[in-house]
């Protein structure tokens, strides 16, 4: 069998990829193996984890500009997080924000906030989390019907109705 | 309040009192705070760092919550000091290495611990007696608003409090339980739980939480998502679980008294014999016999040692506290002499 990137050497890892539920096979030579996740080589630390969780959303084509990129606050570049797994300031999320949305979903499931905000962003975020809790309630809706929790269903779908109709009336 | 003050309290927490507490040793609440404009503490220079204690400390000062506490300068306690925090289960682990511009402050009941400069900025704890984690969120809360009068934390609407981990961006909260389970490790039932707790995204911990291994049938469970659900929904759902757990061990109990009580209360009171008698005795042999004596507590086998005397025995005798009230650094071997002295003294008084 012939590594499935390079299509010249035999492939010896045989590497199991699960994204999203989807299972993928790859059969790969050594080199291309060694290539795609130096990683693995590496004890396997939750940085090394993180780092792995972030690559899986590199655009291809923006590949460069996403290990180069800097915080204009802190100084710390994408390269940097992949590295050590911690980012450097507050200001990073912004930076980062398009890499960083996809990663925490991946981490957290979702990546809208619907908790406590600080008392002086109270009133600035009010609508935000209505319209962030409206579509938090969809997605759950989506998962209790996937796993057949019928009653659970019916409860959401009832509370959305209710936020729907409550929305209507503003 | 000096750090040789706290070796002959009791921590609020170590009580054995509160909800479900024959089967919850405690709850626990933490959040993660950042300062807005300062590089997160593993990115931070030494000069950043003092001005980020300064703030924090000017800000804890004017909390009314937090008046009555220590704050504690890591770079001025020795390494004994430093392990008997984290024994009291005041600071992480993490918190006792590469000590410069860190500090922690602990309050007169020890039910709140603040960590200054550990991964984040802040990490704020509430640790309570039993199954108690809405109590816990409700002051953890309030201390957390009054310090947000003062300090100006970094938050983004979408992404909520923002953490040097992403893993805990969001509520920045981790509610965490700890758990006495021994009727389900010996039953064999344990595996299965544990590997169910998994699957929901929880995560199960020893007793000194991150990186240490579940000993003497003690687990901690914790939220591991932070992120999309409120605190209130975070703190149900750990709930959910956790009775589920506290139910399933009741039943494993239930089943042992009735099944095999002569085998239980054999084993029970072999663990007390050892206990009362032994010459020499490993912290983690100490531990695993304790548990079966609070088990023997919990179904009324044990009838003159209460559960408070025993949750202080567990913590009393961990190295640093050995060495503290000994007053002397003592090997491994001399503390194995000392551990089995103590444990003679306050079982054998009783």
């Amino acid at each position: 069998m012939l590594c499935d990137v390079c299509g010249k050497n035999p492939a010896t890892v045989h590497l199991t990829e699960i994204i999203d539920e989807q299972m993928n096979e790859l059969h790969l030579c050594e080199d291309c193996a060694r290539h795609k996740s130096a990683a693995m080589e590496q004890q396997f630390g939750l940085s090394d984890l993180l780092a792995g969780m972030a690559d899986f959303e590199k655009p291809s084509s923006k590949e460069e500009e996403m290990v180069t990129m800097k915080c204009h606050s802190c100084g710390l570049t994408y390269a940097d997080f992949k590295k050590i797994g911690r980012l450097g300031c507050g200001e990073c999320y912004n930076v980062f924000r398009r890499y960083l949305a996809p990663l925490l979903k991946r981490i957290h499931g979702s990546n809208q906030h619907i908790g406590k905000n600080p008392a002086k962003t109270k009133v600035v975020t009010k609508l935000y989390k209505k319209k962030a809790g409206l579509e938090e309630l969809k997605n759950q809706l989506q998962k209790a019907i996937r796993q057949e929790a019928f009653e659970e269903a019916a409860r959401l779908r009832d509370q959305i109705k209710e936020m729907e109709g409550k929305k209507e009336k503003e | 309040m000096q750090i040789n003050d706290l070796i002959n309290h009791t921590s609020e927490w170590l009580k054995g009192t509160g909800p479900h507490s024959d089967v919850v040793i405690s709850s626990r609440i933490r959040l993660a705070r950042n300062l807005n404009k300062f590089p997160f503490p593993h990115w931070a220079s030494k000069a950043q760092l003092n001005a980020i204690m300064e703030k924090i400390s000017q800000a804890i000062e004017k909390v009314p919550l937090l008046k009555n506490s220590t704050l504690f300068v890591l770079a001025n306690l020795d390494s004994i000091d430093k392990q008997f925090l984290v024994e009291r289960h005041l600071m992480s682990i993490e918190h006792t290495q590469k000590t410069e511009q860190k500090a922690v402050l602990v309050n007169d009941e020890e039910n709140i611990a603040v960590m200054i400069n550990e991964e984040d900025h802040l990490r704020i704890q509430l640790m309570q007696s039993g199954f108690n984690l809405f109590e816990a969120w409700e002051i953890i809360n309030g201390i957390d608003d009054a310090l947000a009068k003062f300090l100006d934390y970094a938050y983004l609407a979408d992404f909520g409090y923002l953490t040097a981990c992403p893993t805990n961006t969001g509520t920045g909260m981790r509610g965490s339980v700890m758990l006495h389970l021994p009727a389900l490790v010996m039953s064999r039932q344990i595996e299965r739980v544990l590997a169910a707790i998994a699957k929901l995204s929880f995560t199960t911990r020893g007793l000194y939480g991150e990186g240490t291994q579940a000993s003497g049938n003690f687990f901690q469970i914790s939220n591991q998502v932070s992120l999309g659900h409120s605190e209130t929904e975070i703190i149900e759902n750990i709930n959910g679980l956790i009775r589920q757990i506290i139910e399933q061990e009741t039943q494993a109990r239930e089943i042992m008294l009735a099944k095999s009580k002569e085998i239980l209360e054999d084993r029970i009171n072999r663990s007390l014999g050892i206990l009362k008698s032994a010459r020499i005795i490993t912290s983690q042999e100490t531990i695993e016999l304790l548990s079966m004596v609070r088990l023997g507590s919990d179904l009324g086998m044990v009838k003159d040692i209460d559960r408070r005397t025993i949750n202080e025995l567990f913590i009393i005798t961990q190295p640093a506290h050995l060495q503290k009230l000994e007053n002397v650094k003592l090997s491994s071997d001399q503390r194995d002499l000392k551990r089995a002295e103590l444990i003679r003294k306050k079982l054998n008084l009783l």
